[in-house]
């Protein structure tokens, strides 16, 4: 077998100085690393298995209103505190749309910021990618490419982030807590992932050792929780990537919107805050209208990469229902069929 | 092996005389659902060493490197073969005796035909050490142009489809009956190309003692992969033992023994040591089969009454560079409607890709779901209801032949499902019905067939004196069910309750079962088994009415009956006597008979045999994303005698579902460049998840059928996927007004 060194250090500070060096890398839940060096798309040389730090399981509230989650609570655990879900309904629903039962039982509130691409051709080491290997070019400009991204691609590269947590999560200003060899820094999710350019191998802001200790979330995300949705559109009802996702959150009153939030997935390669989509919203009376307009201003600057205008209409589409059922208000229960479109039929399992 | 013993721990069930047509439970579900059962890959024997192929990542042109020195430096790899090394084999792997025999990748040579080709088998102590050697030998190549879809190659005609039907075949005059007609459809579909993906990877443990073979490997057909493998190694066909108790799937990607299984024998030969190779889930994708894609063109034309005039079905499809298998798609329009003039073709194009073959009703399925797409097109341009429309132009003979069919339901199975569906109430035009949620809702419907297809199968039968009864046949359960539905069948035939027969298959050195395939295993290994049964029955009347110290002396045979361990006379009932009484005065420990079960040539020449359904299915449609989401299906299904129910409706849930898959997800998305498949694994290869199946029905629709066999057992494994692809396709239509042209039907298609 290909040998590498497994060190399972007990402190953060050791597996922030084992990760620091060279070739090293992370395990946490390990659903996307492990097939990722199965497929020999990345050869670490040194796994430091984090998944046992005690102190990166916890959920906490903060004093100033906000929510802490420890980058190691697994998505299920996460998804199902009743508290949580409450109050954050929109990521609550993203984290059950995603993936299947058995992988959200494995996979960590960190890893899932870190998750590489879906795109084919990252995976297939027989392809040119340059998110694999810089300056390699990029086999899916003129490829497969009918799920790439619209927004923010560039020649380099076109690959989508595959996240579904992370869409309401930046919708929300989620910030994620990094401890490094230079101490503790705060960096937004807007700003940890990095849309391609020249550079598509720069996924995200860490820096070698750099290890994700928590998420954060500010204390106004809660206020939207009468308010939030997060619905995606993909080809089977579970196990499946986004085609496109969308996570709303309002706060309405008197007709008009308060405050908007608006985030898109499967779009680019970083979940996708549409800022100029929120200005739109903004005092706006809460219609059709304007979320028609809100729509509009999301996918302004989008572009086809390839054999994929489609998504272009239909993020437009999705913003316009997911700011709808946002409006509408967050259902009671979750519903059965997390933010599936078909989430409303009678008879569709819960966790399915 | 424990098998058999196992089997048996069956809790009786309740039942009354005859064991066919109950509803048992699977015989070995429990040593599934307990993980006992034992499929190939868990077989490791002493001094076991690992294989892992090496494979090619390009589609056409040949290796001009290996770093085998590499490899073999890597602890724990004991060998390298390439085509330098590779053992000598008897037979050609290129050659072709019969169309049955199709050329494997052996390392015969350092071409590449297509991408997954094995090139190198590492061998290695470990499964991480022969990984790891595999990858090391980075192979390096040089690359000639792939040649990738329907128009990546020049067209021909095939010399035969499927199993070596013509391509080309008509009756009347299609032209004149399309000119001749009030309305007319012309319309293209699309299919793409399909892989097997059973959830059992193909795999094989093999161990050599001298020129004899001891194999565990999933085979659909045991005699058949006994025979093949005989050959390549020049050994007599009964050194060579496969136990095949389980497989975990086959969809017919294993019929045939696959290039990678014969790789696995040659590695152990090589190291003479036993060798395990499993295929990784994207080495599934090249060398052990797949469907071809196909485009096909119908065109229909129809008189004031909405009765065809003509049809004409073109199909175009693909097969290797190397070897020749052709989907028979267009050959769908030889047995459904009724027309006055039918033409069926086909050509064809050769691509870079492993040899296509038999997949969940091949030719049948990709034939149907373009079929039922136009018929359903016909009946909307005839303004007629499409269950109307078929039963206008329903046939009361095989249409392309004129023969009489042995049996058809047809008629009952559209009455039963269209009743239990709700059919009545469906308004004629599309994009009217929205539920209270507000999506487009539509129904839609397709006829289902598949012929009623027979092999050649033994079966050898014993009674014991301890009133016990054994029967043997090298039959393949899949998953279907065949270790209880054989059970079942040889229970009756032996006059035995179920429990009193030992019942063994899955292994070469039992009688040739043939095929589990074509739908036909339980038809053919199941006349074998009931034809054994008859014999050995035979003999013990012969030993008890030609004994005047039995009550039954002077009967004769066809005056006695056989039921519960004991034989009676016809004409009186109280006069009778248990087998173990009959072998014992015999002095006989046991007497055996054999049997035999093919198709009858006779009644083959006579009549058109074919199972038949009807299927009902609703969508659901998101007005705005396009995403759609089958809600009901309903099936009624006639196909002749049904041993047991319970399975039966299993296998018709099955191909239903496949027919879901087939009409929303299959789909291996292949680079147009390169050739390589992009999706060749099991999170982007979709298939229905448990969310995505809808409210099933199936429905049994009685049917007694005189000619296909002595039992009435026609198939049941396949019929399910037809029908039901097409129906969901009109279902997507009638909510939607856009009619599905390629499949799996994609959001972008009914974005609007």
């Amino acid at each position: 077998m290909r040998d590498f060194d497994y060190i399972r250090p007990a402190t953060i500070p050791d597996a922030i100085a084992a990760a620091a060096e060279p070739g090293s890398a992370y395990l946490a839940g390990g659903t996307n690393l492990l097939d990722l060096m199965k497929g020999g798309i990345t050869s670490p040389e040194r796994i430091v298995d984090i998944s046992r730090l005690p102190e990166l399981n916890r959920i906490e509230r903060l004093d100033d209103g906000g929510l802490r989650i420890g980058a190691l609570v697994r998505n299920a655990d996460l998804a199902y505190d009743p508290a949580f879900a409450k109050s954050y309904p929109a990521v609550a629903e993203a984290l059950l749309s995603g993936a299947s039962a058995q992988l959200r039982n494995a996979a960590t509130v960190g890893g899932n910021l870190l998750q590489r691409t879906r795109c084919s051709y990252f995976y297939d080491t027989a392809s040119a990618c340059n998110r694999r290997e810089p300056g390699a070019g990029c086999d899916a400009l003129e490829g497969e490419n009918r799920l790439h991204a619209v927004l923010g691609w560039s020649d380099a590269c076109i690959a989508t982030h595959p996240s579904d947590f992370c869409v309401p999560l930046v919708a929300l200003d989620a910030v994620v807590e990094i401890e490094g060899k230079k101490g503790r820094r705060h960096v937004t999710l807007e700003e940890f992932h990095r849309l391609p350019g020249e550079t598509p191998q720069r996924e995200n802001a860490l820096e070698p050792g750099d290890l994700i200790v928590a998420v954060r979330l500010p204390a106004e995300a809660a206020s939207f929780s009468a308010n939030a949705r997060y619905l995606k559109v993909r080809e089977r009802t579970s196990y499946a990537f986004a085609v496109v996702s969308a996570a709303a959150a309002l706060v309405v009153d008197g007709g008009k919107i308060r405050a908007a939030r608006l985030a898109l997935g499967g779009v680019a390669a970083k979940p996708w805050r549409a800022r100029t989509a929120e200005a739109v919203l903004l005092g706006a009376n809460a219609n059709e209208v304007t979320f028609a307009s809100a729509a509009e201003a999301a996918l302004a600057d989008a572009s086809p990469s390839g054999d994929n205008a489609f998504k272009i209409e239909l993020a437009r589409r999705i913003v316009v229902r997911a700011l709808m059922s946002a409006q509408a208000g967050t259902p009671e229960r979750l519903p059965a069929l997390p933010a599936s479109p078909f989430s409303n039929i009678p008879g569709a399992r819960h966790d399915a | 092996m424990t098998l058999e013993l196992s089997l048996n721990q069956q809790p009786a069930h309740a039942r009354q005389g005859s064991s066919i047509g109950q509803p048992l439970t699977r015989r070995d579900g429990f040593l599934k659902v307990t993980g006992a059962a034992r499929y190939a890959a868990d077989n490791h024997p002493p001094g076991m060493l690992y294989a892992v192929l090496a494979v090619s990542s390009i589609a056409r042109g040949r290796v001009a490197a290996l770093d085998i020195e590499a490899a073999k430096a890597h602890q724990g790899v004991v060998e390298v073969m390439t085509p330098k090394n590779r053992p000598a084999l008897a037979a050609d792997p290129d050659a072709k005796d019969h169309p049955f025999m199709f050329r494997l990748d052996l390392l015969q040579n350092d071409q590449v035909r297509y991408p997954n080709q094995s090139i190198a088998v590492v061998i290695a102590e470990t499964l991480e050490a022969a990984t790891e050697g595999a990858a090391l030998l980075s192979p390096r190549y040089e690359v000639l142009p792939a040649r990738v879809g329907l128009d990546g190659a020049e067209s021909f005609v095939p010399r035969g489809v499927g199993v070596g039907g013509p391509a080309v075949q008509h009756k009347g005059d299609v032209e004149a009956g399309l000119k001749s007609a009030k309305t007319r459809i012309e319309a293209t579909y699309e299919t793409p190309a399909q892989y097997h993906n059973a959830m059992e990877p193909h795999a094989i443990v093999v161990a050599w003692d001298g020129d004899t073979l001891s194999i565990d490997t999933p085979s659909q057909g045991l005699a058949m992969a006994q025979g093949r493998i005989a050959g390549l190694f020049g050994i007599a066909p009964e050194n060579v033992h496969i136990r095949s108790p389980f497989l975990g799937g086959g969809f017919g990607s294993k019929g045939m023994i696959s290039g990678p299984q014969v790789l696995g024998i040659l590695a152990a030969r090589l190291v003479g040591r036993p060798v395990k190779l499993v295929l990784r889930r994207e080495q599934m994708y090249g060398p052990v089969g797949h469907r071809a894609p196909t485009r096909q063109t119908l065109r229909m034309g129809m008189d004031g009454e909405g009765r065809l005039t003509a049809l004409d079905h073109h199909a175009k499809t693909a097969s290797s560079t190397f070897d020749d298998f052709f989907e028979p798609a267009a050959d769908a329009s030889h047995t459904l409607y009724a027309s006055p003039a039918i033409a069926t073709s086909h050509d064809a194009v050769r691509l870079d890709t492993g040899t296509p073959l038999f997949m969940r009703a091949p030719g049948e399925a990709t034939g149907s779901i373009a079929l039922e797409s136009a018929i359903d097109e016909a009946a909307h341009a005839c303004g007629m209801d499409p269950l109307e429309f078929r039963l206008r132009n329903y046939a009361e003979v095989e249409p392309m032949t004129g023969k009489p069919f042995s049996s058809k339901a047809l008629r009952e199975c559209y009455r039963q499902a269209a009743e239990t569906f709700g059919w009545a109430s469906r308004p004629l035009q599309p994009r009217l019905m929205r539920d209270a949620d507000g999506f487009l809702t539509g129904w839609g419907m397709g006829t289902a067939t598949f012929p009623a297809l027979m092999f050649q199968a033994e079966a050898r039968a014993v009674l014991r004196a301890d009133g016990s009864g054994l029967m043997e046949t090298g039959a393949q359960d899949m998953g279907q069910g065949a270790w209880t539905a054989f059970a079942q069948i040889a229970a009756d035939g032996l006059g035995l309750d179920i429990d009193q027969v030992d019942f063994r298959a899955g292994s070469s050195d039992l009688p040739n079962a043939g095929i589990a395939g074509g739908s036909g295993h339980t038809a053919t290994a199941g006349m074998a088994i009931h034809n054994a049964g008859a014999a050995v029955i035979a003999r013990l009347a012969d030993l008890a009415t030609g004994n005047e110290a039995s009550p039954l002396f002077g009967a004769g045979n066809e005056g006695v009956l056989a039921r519960g361990g004991r034989l009676y006379r016809r004409d009186d009932e109280s006069r009778g006597e248990s087998y173990a009484e009959i072998l014992t005065r015999a002095g006989l420990s046991e007497i055996e008979g054999h049997g035999k079960g093919a198709p009858d040539p006779a009644s083959q020449e006579t009549y058109a045999k074919h199972a038949h359904g009807a299927v009902f299915a609703e969508v659901k449609v998101d007005p705005d994303f396009g995403q759609i989401r089958v809600t009901r299906l309903v099936g009624a299904f006639a196909a002749g005698r049904i041993i047991n129910p319970r399975l039966v409706r299993s296998q018709y849930y099955g191909g239903m579902i496949w027919g879901v898959s087939f009409a929303l997800n299959e789909e291996a998305i292949t680079d147009r460049r390169s050739g390589r498949i992009q999706n060749a694994n099991l999170a982007e290869y979709h298939v229905p998840v448990n969310a995505d199946v809808p409210s099933v029905e199936a429905l049994l629709v009685h049917e007694d059928d005189p000619h296909v066999n002595a039992l009435g057992i026609k198939g049941v494994g396949e019929i399910g996927i037809t029908g039901t692809a097409g129906a969901v396709a009109n279902a997507v239509w009638h909510a939607t007004g856009v009619r599905p042209r390629r499949f799996p039907i994609r959001i972008e298609d009914l974005l609007g």
